[in-house]
Parts: C-alpha cells; structure tokens; sequence
C-alpha cells in the first residue's frame, strides 16, 4: 500500500544509505504520453522522489499531444543525449518499434511503464504495469456489485472507443458479468464512451439516465469519465438512486467522496510506478537486477518485486480501493 | 425597415426550422429527448461556445477570424484558477474581473500584431493559438488546478438556479448575447463593424478607424473567451493545461457559421448565432441519447454542419437574401 512520499524517502534513505554515491549515476528519462495530464504528475514524483535517494539523474519530457507518433522526435533527441534509460508510457503499441531498436542498438535500456507495446514485446526491455490488467475487470464489477446490492441495471462510462486498457477491462468486466453467477441479478445495459473530454463525458452520462430510467450504478474506469459522472449526479442529487464508480484519481475524487457523491472507487498508485521504474532502472544498469523471468529485486517500500511472464512487472497485486476513511491518506 | 426585419425574420427561420425539425425527428425515435430534462441537457451544452461565439461573430463580421479563442479560454481559465489555488482567501467573484481581464491582453495583442504589421488575422491567430496553449503551460508548469481549489460558490452557478431549475451560467450567456445584439444594432462602433467588413477599402473614407474597429474586435473576442474561461471551471471544476479550451475554436466557428455569419465580413446577426449554437447543441445532445456508437459520433457531427450548410445554402440561392446590415458588396 502506498505510503506517504515523505516515508517513501526516509526509509530508502536508510535501506540504501551512502552505497548509491559509490557508483556513477543512472541517466533516466521518462517519456510521458502528453504533458499536463495530472496523473503522470504523480507518476513523474515517484521518479523524482526516488533519483533524490538513490543514483540517478532524472528528466521527464513529454509531447503536447497524446499521438501516436508524437513521442519518437523525443526519444531520439534522448539516444542522441545518451541516456542510460528510457521509461515511457508509449502512445502507440507499434509506432515505436523502430526507435526503440535503434536506442536498444546503443545499450540504451527501453522500459515501457503504466502501459506496454502488446504484440510488439520483442522491441522493448521489460515493462511496468501498474498491477495485473486481467484482474480489473472483476474487481470493478465486484465494486460496483457491492455499492448496489449486487441488484439491478449497470452501465459502463468509457474513454475512448479504441483505447486498448479500456477495451481489454470492458472486456473483463462482461465475462466477469456473464460468469460469475454473483452477478447473475445485474444486467449491463449499455457501455458508451466520453472521449475522455468533460463535455462529451456528460453528456453520455446525462443519456444513460435518460435512457436507462431504472440504472442503479454506473461503472466509469477512467478518470475524465468518473469525474463527469460523479458531477452529473452530484448536481442531481442522485447519489442515493445511482452509484458511480469506476478508476479515478484521489485529488480529482475527494470533493465528491467527501460530501457522498461516491462512496469509492478504485485505482492504483501511479506515485509506487515512478518509484519502482527509478529503482529497477538503476538496478538494471548496475547488474543488480536483470530483465529475466522470475528473477526478483527489492524495492523499498514495495518489498520484493518478480519479473512475470512478458518480462512484465506489476507495482501492486490488486486495485487499491478509495473510500472516505483513507482518501486523505493519498497525495495524488 | 420593415422589409428589412421580414428579410431577418425568414433568414433565422430557416436555422429555426432545421432545430425543430431535427429535435422532432429524434424526438420520434427517443421520446424522453423532447422533455424539460432533454432540454436542460441542450441549453447545459451551449453556454461557453455561446458566449465565445458572440466574439466570434464580431470578428468574423469585421472580414477577420479568431482562432486562437480556445486558447485564449485555456490561459485565461488557468490563470484564474491558479488565483484560486493559490490565494484562498481573496473574494471569489474577483475572478470574472480576472479572466476577462486576461482574455481582453490576450485579444488586444492579437489585433495589436494584425494591424501594427498589416498581418492577416488567420495566420497570427493561428500563431497566438500555439503560443497561448504553450504559455499556459508554462505559468502552470504543465498542471492541473483540481477540482478542491475552484470556489464552491463557482461551481454552484453550473448547478443552481434562481428559475426554473436553469442554472446561472445559462443566464449569464443570453445576458451576454442580449448584450451582444445593443452593441452591434444599437451603437455607432457595433455598426462600424458592419461597415468595415462589408468594405474594408471603403470604411475609412466614411471616418471609420479601421484599426481601432479591428483591435476592438479581437480585444472583445478574447474578452468573451476569458469569461467563457471562468464558466469553464465553474462549469467543469478543474482547469488542465492541455485540455481546457482545446479545439474550442472549431465548435464556436463551426456555430457562427452554421448561424448565417458570413466569412467573408459585413454578414450575421446575434440571433442567427444563437440559433446556430442551439444547433450544435441539440446535435450534441442527440446523439448519445439516440445511442450512437462512440466510433461514428464525430462523423455524424460533421456532415450535420455540412448538411446545415448545403441546406442554408440551397435556401439563400433560391432568393432569400442574407441579411446585410452594411452597405452592399459587389
């Protein structure tokens, strides 16, 4: 479980003490997918936080739009700077094949993180998932299940039509439904999609009600998207009638699960990706870890981490779930 | 004058037609889109891009266009809500002072540059619209103003209502169109706007300053973006670098146009843009009612303007003259 930044540093302070200035420093860039977007501002802290305790230099760069092909002028000014490690958050699963071969061509270490390459692996070193993908889908469902009675209609609120983490939920989220005889009294009615924009989000929200008159919860696995729900409602003054939740972030959420809009929701924490990204690239640079299946490192804070199957590696086990009692706890 | 109005009247009948034609027939398929609650949802869309349009228009009946509105809107709500976040303590409303204050800098140099340096208006706004996105990233080192630091007295005006259940920022944008119609209609300078865009060679030989018209237009076209800036957050409680205001401009141009307001300057009236808002709006709202799958919204949207167009067109080519409030063009 994530703690606070601040305990983050002090306890790496003493798990690595004077050892990390005994070796020349890990040049680490991180490619976000576009700048100002506030969860990769968490993210980002967890690299800072982590190259202040151990060696490593750290930069993050970022394009203005989340396009496919947008990152790779960025990627190549880093192979030409000369970077140990690039992390990135790639806009694109096979825009970038081409780049990344050529930075893996000067011993550059390319390590995806918050979201991989599927179908293009052989072109990038390891990844870093925030916590096992095949499980969100169930674990939402099971949210949402729990804040209704596990009783009545339910409607997805999604991002975009072909963002593929979207997608590969939605997906878990009706074999979960259509499996799991748990669910057998609720029915999902419709999945619509908000582009990720306020305005476009509401307004599917707003048609849901419309449309779906006996709706009791509303699955949004996005932040944009729970964010515009949990709006529509609160100016409703539906909360009692409707149950929104979804994946959102803490500092975008509170006001709502403060005055009992939503009672919870769910993600992970984009702060833990940054800090294990920072160690494991460090590690890795240093022969202190490798990128083979089943072999571990350690990670202050987050104990022993395991490369999975796909050179894969996930921050936590399970999503984290934000309620009133613990929302004050998270800084992100 | 009297033949004049029935000119106007027909002309923003053919738009008004089109909406109630096109909300009936949604109406047919989707009976609950034709209740209090649809309309609610509708008039809830319009407000930022009514608003802006009532600058746009300006521009665009001064021979100019302004495509750096979705920026201005961007700057101008980031610097309000960095206020925000970062002085608790000062009186909400002193924000509306603010982000106008900030649209009107940010319009005044557009004019500024367009006639210091006899540039056309497309390629500096386009140049202005880069610039104001990369500023506000800049002043706010590429962050977001959360939803916990924007006034809750703010967010109320997007919710509450003095009437009806209509909430104030709906008010506030008719207030702004009304405002808009004395302005063009009823002073000397709204008219001079008439007059240089329907012949800009002939405007100064009738004492009109074609700069100070032109500068005039453009500080008030990013005036309106900077108060649309401020509903932006009222509206949608937060105020993000990349996304706030992002392609704004192309729905606000998009409205005015599909009102009846000529690119080509001297055409257009507040009510046409009004209806051509409302349009885009009932369009906007339609489609999730009707359960349009997410993949054909964005083109189903588009051939509605191009339809509303060709339509507009057809009608006008059959001898219904558009409304020119200038003097005739050849």
């Amino acid at each position: 479980m994530l703690k606070s930044s601040l305990l983050a540093i002090t306890a790496a302070l003493m798990l690595t003490g004077g050892a990390a200035y005994a070796q020349d420093k890990t040049e680490i860039v991180f490619v976000g997918k576009n700048t100002g977007n506030p969860y990769f501002d968490s993210l980002t802290q967890g690299f800072v936080d982590a190259c202040q305790v151990i060696a490593c230099n750290f930069e993050f760069v970022a394009p203005a739009t989340a396009e496919a092909t947008s990152q790779i002028p960025f990627i190549e000014a880093q192979i030409q700077r000369g970077v140990d490690v690039i992390a990135i958050s790639p806009n694109s699963p096979d825009a970038l094949n081409q780049v990344f071969d050529s930075a893996r061509e000067k011993g550059i270490i390319i390590l995806t993180v918050n979201g991989d390459i599927t179908g293009n692996e052989e072109h990038r070193d390891a990844t870093i998932l925030p916590t096992d993908f095949t499980k969100v889908g169930a674990d939402q469902v099971e949210m949402v299940g729990s804040l209704i009675g596990y009783q009545g209609e339910i409607a997805i609120l999604s991002a975009t039509t072909e963002a593929p983490d979207q997608n590969f939920w939605i997906e878990g989220m009706n074999e979960t439904l259509a499996n799991d005889s748990k669910y057998a009294n609720m029915s999902l009615v419709a999945t619509v999609y908000g582009d990720d924009q306020p305005e476009k989000s509401t307004t599917e929200m707003e048609a849901l009600l419309a449309n779906y008159p006996d709706l009791k919860g509303v699955i949004a696995p996005t932040t944009v998207g729970i964010a515009a729900a949990a709006q529509v409602v609160q100016s409703r003054g539906i909360a009692d009638q409707v149950k929104v939740t979804g994946l959102g972030l803490p500092s975008e959420m509170r006001d709502f699960v403060k005055d009992g809009t939503v009672e919870a929701f769910q993600l992970w924490s984009p702060y833990n990706e940054g800090w294990l990204a920072a160690h494991f690239a460090v590690d890795l640079k240093n022969g202190n870890a490798t990128t083979d299946v089943g072999s571990t490192f350690e990670v202050p804070n987050l104990g022993t981490i395991t490369i999975n199957e796909g050179h894969s590696i996930n921050t936590q086990s399970a999503l984290t779930t934000f309620n009133a009692s613990n929302i004050d706890e998270f800084n992100f | 004058m009297n033949q004049l109005r029935a000119i106007l009247l027909r002309r923003e009948a053919g738009i008004a037609v089109m909406i109630v034609l096109f909300c009936l027939a949604v109406g047919v398929v989707k009976p609950n889109f034709l209740t209090l609650n649809g309309l609610r949802i509708i008039l809830l869309l319009v407000p930022l891009v009514m608003i802006a349009a009532m600058g746009q228009m300006m521009v665009l009946i001064a021979r100019h266009v302004d495509l750096s509105i979705g920026s201005t809107l961007g700057f101008a709500a980031m610097v309000t809500g960095m206020m925000f976040r970062d002085m608790p303590e000062i009186w909400w409303p002193l924000g509306f002072a603010v982000a106008i204050g900030t649209g009107t800098l940010l319009g005044l140099f557009n004019g500024v540059l367009i006639t210091a340096f006899r540039l056309p208006s497309i390629i500096v706004t386009l140049g202005t619209l880069n610039l104001y996105r990369g500023l506000t990233f800049i002043i706010s080192d590429a962050r977001q103003v959360d939803r916990q630091y924007i006034p809750s007295a703010l967010k109320a005006m997007s919710q509450t209502s003095p009437i009806f259940g209509i909430p104030w920022i709906i008010f506030m944008a008719f207030g702004v169109a009304l405002l808009t119609y004395w302005f063009v209609m009823h002073t000397r300078v709204g008219r001079q706007i008439y007059a240089l865009g329907s012949n800009p060679e002939a405007a100064p030989l009738r004492g009109i300053s074609t700069n100070r018209v032109t500068i005039l237009v453009f500080a008030l076209s990013g005036a309106l973006a900077g108060l649309a800036g401020i509903m932006y957050a009222s509206r949608w409680g937060f105020v993000n670098p990349s996304n706030t205001g992002y392609g704004f401009e192309f729905q606000v141009i998009a409205a005015v146009v599909i009102g009846g307001v000529s690119i080509n300057g001297g055409v257009g009236t507040v009510l046409g843009t009004i209806l051509g808002v409302l349009l885009l709006g009932c369009v906007g709202a339609a489609l999730p009612f009707l359960g349009i799958p997410g993949t054909s919204q964005n083109a189903i949207f588009g051939a509605v303007i191009l339809i509303a167009l060709l339509i507009d067109r057809s009608v006008r080519s059959r001898g219904i003259a558009p409304l020119s409030l200038g003097r005739k063009r050849t």
